[in-house]
C-alpha cells in the first residue's frame, strides 16, 4: 500500500500544473524556493555566531531557547492561517478497496512532510551541528535537535486538531500576544522562564522522549478523530459557502457601467485570489513605514521613497490591474458572446482602480506624521496611480494570455503570470522613480513631485483618448485572448 | 443481495432520503430514476459508505457497509469525475485500480483489450492525463475501472450522461451481458428513462427521497414512467 501512496505522491508533485508553466517562471519559482531554504540555512549556521557577537557574555543556546516559545506559538498562528490538511486528495481513493485507516495514515504522514515542517529543519539542523562543532555535548545537542523536530510535528498535528476552530485560534493568538507584551514591557521575564524548560532538554537528553511521545500521541488522536470523519458530507467535502447577496443597487447610479461594476465587486469579494489581492492592498498602505523610518533613504536614496509612496496607494492598482482581463478568463468566452460593449467592461475595471486608490489615499493621511514632504510624495504617487498606472495596466492587460483560477490562494501563486507582469513593473514603478530622481537632482524636491503628478494629470485629462486606444487593442486581440483563456493550465 | 432497512438521511431538518425497505437480489439489474434532488446519488453514497446514514443501515451481501470495509473488495463503482485521480494517465489509473483489486499486469492488459472498441482510440496511449480528457472520456475511464477485478456488485451513477450515442449503445450491451448469468448485481441511476428501461429489469422511482414506484420492467414500463413524470409537471 505504501508503495502505491508514494508513487501517487511522486506523480502528483511532478505533474502538478505548476510544472507546466513556462521555463522562465520555473526558474523564478526554483529561485524563490532556494532563497527560502538558503536563508534558513544561513540563519541556522550563522545565528550562533551572531548571538555570540551581540551578547558575548551569554550562551547562544540559552538565548535561542528563551525565544523558542514565541517561535512555536507564532508557528501555530501562521499554520492556522495558511496550512490545511490535504484531505480532498483522498476522495478518489474512497471507492476503492483501501482501508480507511490506511488512507488516514497516508494523509497524516503526508502532512508531516509539508513545507511548514521541512523549513524549520533547515534552521535547527545546522544550528545543532554548529553547537556540536563548538564543543557542546553531542548527546545534549542531538536531543535538543530531535525535540525541536518533534515539537514542530506536534504543532503540525495540533493545527489539524484545532481544524479552523476560531476559538482555539483566538486563545493561541492572545496567549502569544500576552507573552510578547509582558516580555516586551518587562513585567515578567517569561522568555527565560520557559527557556529553562528547553535548557533542561540539553542537560538531560532523556527528556527528548517527552516531545516524541506528545507528537506520536497527537498523531494518534488525529487519526482516531479523522477515521470516523472520512465522509463526503464531513471532512471530505468541498465546503460550499452560503451565497450572500449584498445590496449593490447604489452602483446603479453609475449608469451604463453599473452592471459591470456590480459583477466586478462580486468577483473580488467572492473569490479567494482577488479577495486576497483586495485585502492585501490595505496592508500595502503600511509599506512606506519601512522606508520612512530609516534615515538612509532620506539622505542617500530619496527615489526609493517614491517607490514606497507609489506602493502605499498602489497596492490595488498594481496587483489587481496587472491581471486584467485574466480575472474574467474562466467565462471570457461567455462575455464575448454577449451583447456588451468592450468599453464598458474596461471602464468598470478603471473605475474600481480609481475608487480603491482614492480610498487608500485617504487611509494614508496619517503619513503626515512623517512630514508634509512625505505626504506630498504619496499624493503624487496616488495621482500617478490613478492617471498613468491604471490606464497603462489596462493596456498591458491586453497582452495577458494566461488563465487564472479564481479560487486558488493568492500566496505564492504564479498562475496567470507571464513575461508581461515582469515587464510592466518597469514603467509603473520605474517611471516615477526616474522622473523624481532626475528632477530632484537638477531642480529640487518640489519639481520632482510636480513632474510625477503632471504625468498623472495629463493621463487623466486625456483618459478618453487613451481608453479608445486600449479598447481598439483589446478588440484586435479578442480571438487570441479567447483562445488562450480557454486553455486550462 | 443488497438489503436496505429504514435508511434515512437528513441535513439539518431537511430529509433527503427515507427508504423503509428495499431488497435487491443478487444478479438483478436495478435502475433508480427520479428528478434532481430525488435522492439517487444520496442512496448510492450511502451504499458506498461515502456519507453516514441518519438512521438505518444498508447491508451489501450481508456486510453492513458502515461497519466493515470488506464489501469494497467485491464492489465496483463510479459516481462522477471527481473520483478520478486527475494527474494520472488512464493506463496508470487502470493499473492502480487493478493492483488494488489484485490483478497483475497481464490481467489488466487482457481486461483492457476487451474495451478497445468502447474507448474508440481516444483513451489509451494518448499521452494525456485524466484531467485533460473530455468529460465523456473521463466517464468511460471511470466506468471501465469500476468493472475491474470482476466485482459482484457494480454501482454506476448516471452512466449514460455525457456519452456519445454509439458508446451509450455499447455500454447498454455490456451492462446487459453482465447480468445474464445472474451473478453480478448492477445498480444504475439515470435521468434517461429509455436507457434504464432498456437495461434494467427492475426500476425504482424516487421522489423527494421517498420510493414512489417499484416496477418490474415490461413493455409498458417506459410508457408508465413517461406518464408518471409528465403528471409531475402538471401538479
Amino acid at each position: 500500500m505504501i508503495k502505491h501512496f508514494l508513487r501517487l505522491e511522486w506523480k502528483q508533485y511532478f505533474r502538478s500544473s505548476y510544472w507546466q508553466t513556462g521555463l522562465a517562471l520555473k526558474i523564478v519559482m526554483i529561485f524563490f524556493a532556494l532563497y527560502f531554504l538558503v536563508s534558513f540555512l544561513a540563519l541556522g549556521i550563522g545565528s550562533f555566531f551572531i548571538i555570540k557577537k551581540l551578547y558575548p557574555e551569554s550562551d547562544p543556546l540559552l538565548v535561542v531557547n528563551s525565544y523558542l516559545v514565541f517561535a512555536f506559538l507564532g508557528d501555530l498562528v501562521v499554520r492556522y492561517l495558511m496550512q490545511k490538511l490535504p484531505i480532498m486528495n483522498i476522495k478518489p481513493l474512497l471507492i476503492h478497496p483501501i482501508r480507511k485507516k490506511s488512507i488516514v495514515h497516508y494523509v497524516l504522514t503526508k502532512s508531516s512532510f509539508s513545507f511548514f515542517n521541512i523549513l524549520p529543519v533547515f534552521f535547527y539542523l545546522p544550528f545543532s551541528i554548529v553547537l556540536i562543532g563548538q564543543g557542546y555535548e553531542v548527546m545534549g545537542s542531538l536531543a535538543w535537535f530531535f525535540a525541536m523536530i518533534f515539537i514542530v510535528q506536534t504543532s503540525n498535528f495540533i493545527n489539524f486538531l484545532i481544524n479552523k476552530n476560531q476559538k482555539a485560534f483566538y486563545i493561541i493568538a492572545s496567549v502569544l500576544l500576552i507573552l510578547v507584551s509582558t516580555q516586551y514591557f518587562g513585567f515578567f521575564d517569561i522568555a527565560s522562564y520557559i527557556g529553562s524548560v528547553f535548557n533542561a532538554l540539553y542537560a538531560n537528553p532523556i527528556y527528548v522522549v517527552i516531545p516524541i511521545i506528545t507528537a506520536v500521541g497527537m498523531y494518534y488522536l488525529n487519526h482516531k478523530q479523522l477515521v470516523t470523519k472520512v465522509y463526503l458530507d464531513d471532512v471530505v467535502s468541498a465546503k460550499t459557502k452560503e451565497a450572500k447577496s449584498a445590496d449593490l443597487s447604489w452602483a446603479d447610479r453609475l449608469g451604463s457601467v453599473a452592471p459591470f461594476i456590480k459583477n466586478d465587486i462580486r468577483l473580488i469579494w467572492r473569490n479567494k485570489r482577488p479577495r486576497t489581492v483586495f485585502l492585501m492592498s490595505f496592508v500595502f498602505v503600511l509599506y512606506a513605514l519601512i522606508f520612512f523610518t530609516q534615515e538612509v533613504y532620506e539622505q542617500k536614496m530619496p527615489w526609493m521613497l517614491i517607490f514606497a509612496s507609489v506602493f502605499v496607494t498602489g497596492g490595488f492598482v498594481l496587483n489587481f490591474g496587472q491581471f486584467i482581463p485574466a480575472w474574467d478568463s474562466a467565462y471570457y468566452r461567455m462575455l464575448m458572446s454577449q451583447n456588451i460593449k468592450y468599453r464598458l467592461f474596461l471602464e468598470s475595471k478603471w473605475h474600481l482602480m480609481v475608487v480603491m486608490t482614492g480610498a487608500l489615499y485617504i487611509l494614508s493621511i496619517p503619513y503626515l506624521y512623517f512630514g508634509l514632504d512625505k505626504f506630498l510624495m504619496i499624493t503624487a504617487g496616488a495621482i500617478f496611480n490613478i492617471g498613468f498606472n491604471s490606464l497603462f495596466l489596462l493596456y498591458a492587460g491586453s497582452f495577458n494570455r494566461k488563465r487564472i483560477d479564481l479560487d486558488k490562494s493568492a500566496f505564492a501563486n504564479y498562475q496567470g503570470t507571464s513575461a508581461t507582469q515582469f515587464i510592466v513593473i518597469i514603467p509603473i514603478l520605474g517611471l516615477p522613480m526616474l522622473l523624481f530622481a532626475l528632477f530632484n537632482y537638477f531642480l529640487g524636491f518640489n519639481s520632482g513631485i510636480i513632474a510625477i503628478a503632471t504625468v498623472g494629470i495629463i493621463t487623466i485629462v486625456f483618459k478618453n483618448y487613451f481608453m479608445n486606444l486600449i479598447e481598439k487593442k483589446y478588440l484586435r486581440d479578442k480571438y487570441a485572448a479567447i483562445h488562450a483563456f480557454s486553455k486550462k493550465a | 443481495m443488497i438489503t436496505t432497512e429504514n435508511i434515512s438521511k437528513k441535513y439539518g431538518s431537511a430529509e433527503v432520503l427515507n427508504i423503509e425497505k428495499l431488497e435487491i437480489p443478487t444478479g438483478q439489474s436495478f435502475g433508480l430514476v427520479g428528478n434532481n434532488g430525488a435522492g439517487k446519488t444520496t442512496y448510492f453514497n450511502l451504499l458506498l459508505d461515502l456519507i453516514r446514514p441518519t438512521t438505518g443501515s444498508i447491508a451489501n451481501n450481508d456486510v453492513k457497509v458502515d461497519e466493515s470495509e470488506s464489501w469494497k473488495m467485491f464492489t465496483g463503482s463510479f459516481i462522477d469525475e471527481s473520483f478520478l485521480i486527475g494527474y494520472l494517465t488512464p493506463e496508470e489509473y487502470f493499473s492502480f485500480v487493478g493492483d488494488l483489486r489484485g490483478l497483475n499486469k497481464a490481467d489488466i492488459n487482457q481486461f483492457l483489450s476487451r474495451f478497445e472498441e468502447f474507448f474508440n482510440g481516444e483513451v489509451l496511449d494518448r499521452k494525456k492525463y485524466l484531467r485533460d480528457l473530455s468529460k465523456g472520456n473521463q466517464k468511460k475511464v471511470g466506468i471501465v475501472a469500476a468493472l475491474m477485478g470482476n466485482p459482484s456488485v457494480i454501482i454506476l451513477d448516471e452512466p449514460f450522461a455525457n456519452l456519445d450515442p454509439t458508446t451509450q449503445i455499447r455500454l447498454k450491451k455490456f451492462l446487459k451481458e453482465l447480468t445474464t448469468n445472474r451473478e453480478v448485481t448492477v445498480l444504475i441511476s439515470s435521468h434517461d428513462l429509455s436507457h434504464v428501461t432498456e437495461v434494467c429489469e427492475r426500476i425504482v422511482v424516487l421522489d423527494k427521497g421517498k420510493m414512489v414506484k417499484d416496477i418490474q420492467t415490461s413493455k409498458e414500463t417506459l410508457k408508465e414512467l413517461e406518464s408518471y413524470f409528465s403528471l409531475q409537471t402538471e401538479s
